[in-house]
């Protein structure tokens, strides 16, 4: 069975339809979650945020012209909200929940054990990239955005994305060198 | 091996691998992309990196849990609320939209004369019933139509003016909900009471609005 396009949705819901806005939201609500998740690096203030997405949809949807997909709207809106809630946050907060994201934590046994595990270190050093470098990384590989996708919602140039996906990729290659795992490239 | 030879063409092909890998390009550069693997090894081991990376973001991403059910009942609270403050008009009200969707459906060269006269009475009474909208901005509404109360679905009679179905609505302190409804022959939904009446006495009001011909073409009562 065909599930009601999100074109069709967005519609009904200009209409006030909160069975639509129901449907969307589960649809949606997890990816945008973890989007904003990984700017925001709290969950509650990301529950907080994608709740004030979905609202806008609802506010919004008349205005949705379908220029782009829904989910890139989504993406948009959220973006654009996770970074004015990290403005408003603390510089020190901010650093210090940077800190802790990258931090080492080889002391730990645990860890140690888990740090043979290349998977594992991989995603660690995803971690520890720049808060730009891991948007266009999530963008690409988790949301499955194109290029011109990542570049409406981050809001630079298709050239620009390309650009810093290829040095996202290489951090991360420096990243991974540190913890011992050498990839021959770039 | 035909290796890509031209370093710059290479590093635009190598540029496109992460989209390749999770299968976002147009089919044209997809077919270079992967053209272009099949003759240069060096290109096809840096792939299978690009294939490592993807696979642990989605792993990662995977790991970051959901939102609570707080998340949607603190979106669906305020959108009633927002809703309770200014209820939105139903796109069905827009008359605008209506009259020209209603215009581009005609076909000028084969309506018959008698069929445009009745084009342009529906047309007619959708300007009256828009202007009673107008006058009432809450009365159709909402995320959905009110389901509490005693309703009928009535057919206003082409003749019949903004003031004549103000005054009707008003007279039985009756207002309209929802319409045109997808029954054809353009009805609407009214709200007879906000209170649940019994059966015969929604039929008594219905029966004396019947009789107010100027006004309604078709009335009958509806859950």
């Amino acid at each position: 069975m065909q599930s009601t396009s999100d074109e069709v949705l967005i519609g009904r819901i200009a209409n006030g339809d909160r069975l639509a806005m129901q449907v969307l939201y589960a649809r949606y609500h997890v990816r945008v979650f973890r989007f904003v998740v990984r700017i925001v690096r709290d969950d509650s203030t990301a529950e907080d945020l994608i709740s004030e997405v979905f609202l806008d949809v609802w506010r919004q949807a008349g205005r949705f012209e379908g220029r782009s997909t829904v989910s890139t709207w989504l993406l948009a809106i959220a973006r654009f909200k996770a970074l004015s809630a990290l403005r408003r946050r603390p510089d020190e907060e901010l650093d210090e929940e940077t800190a802790s994201a990258i931090e080492d934590p080889a002391d730990d046994p645990g860890t140690a054990l888990e740090k043979r595990d290349k998977s594992a270190i991989i995603r660690k050093c995803l971690m520890g990239l720049s808060a730009e470098h891991r948007e266009v990384v999530d963008l690409v590989y988790y949301h499955e955005k194109s290029v011109e996708e990542v570049a409406e919602i981050v809001g630079i140039p298709e050239n620009t994305v390309k650009t810093r996906m290829f040095y996202a990729r290489k951090r991360l290659a420096e990243l991974l060198k540190s913890e011992g795992i050498e990839r021959g490239w770039p | 091996m035909n290796a890509i030879n031209k370093e710059p063409e290479r590093h635009e092909i190598e540029a496109l691998l992460p989209w390749h890998a999770a299968g976002t390009l147009s089919r044209r550069d997809a077919d270079r992309v992967e053209q272009a693997l099949a003759g240069d090894r060096e290109l096809a081991r840096r792939y299978d990196l690009v294939r490592e990376e993807l696979a642990e973001t989605i792993h990662l991403n995977e790991t970051l849990g959901a939102p609570s059910a707080r998340a949607m009942e603190k979106l669906f609270a305020a959108i009633d609320a927002e809703e309770a403050r200014a209820p939105r008009r139903q796109r069905s009200f827009d008359f605008g939209s209506r009259v020209s969707e209603f215009l581009s459906s005609l076909a000028p060269r084969t309506l018959a004369w008698s069929a445009t006269a009745a084009a342009v009475a529906i047309v007619l009474q959708a300007v009256v019933i828009a202007a009673v909208v107008v006058k009432e901005p809450g009365a159709a509404s909402g995320p959905s139509a009110p389901s509490d109360g005693s309703f009928a679905v009535v057919r206003f009679a082409p003749q019949a003016t903004a003031n004549d179905i103000t005054n009707f609505l008003g007279a039985y302190k009756a207002t309209l909900v929802e319409g045109p409804l997808n029954m054809g022959g353009q009805l609407y939904r009214i709200r007879l009471s906000e209170t649940k009446l019994p059966k015969d006495e929604v039929g008594k009001i219905v029966r004396q609005m019947q009789s107010e011909s100027k006004v309604v073409g078709f009335i009958a009562a509806r859950d």
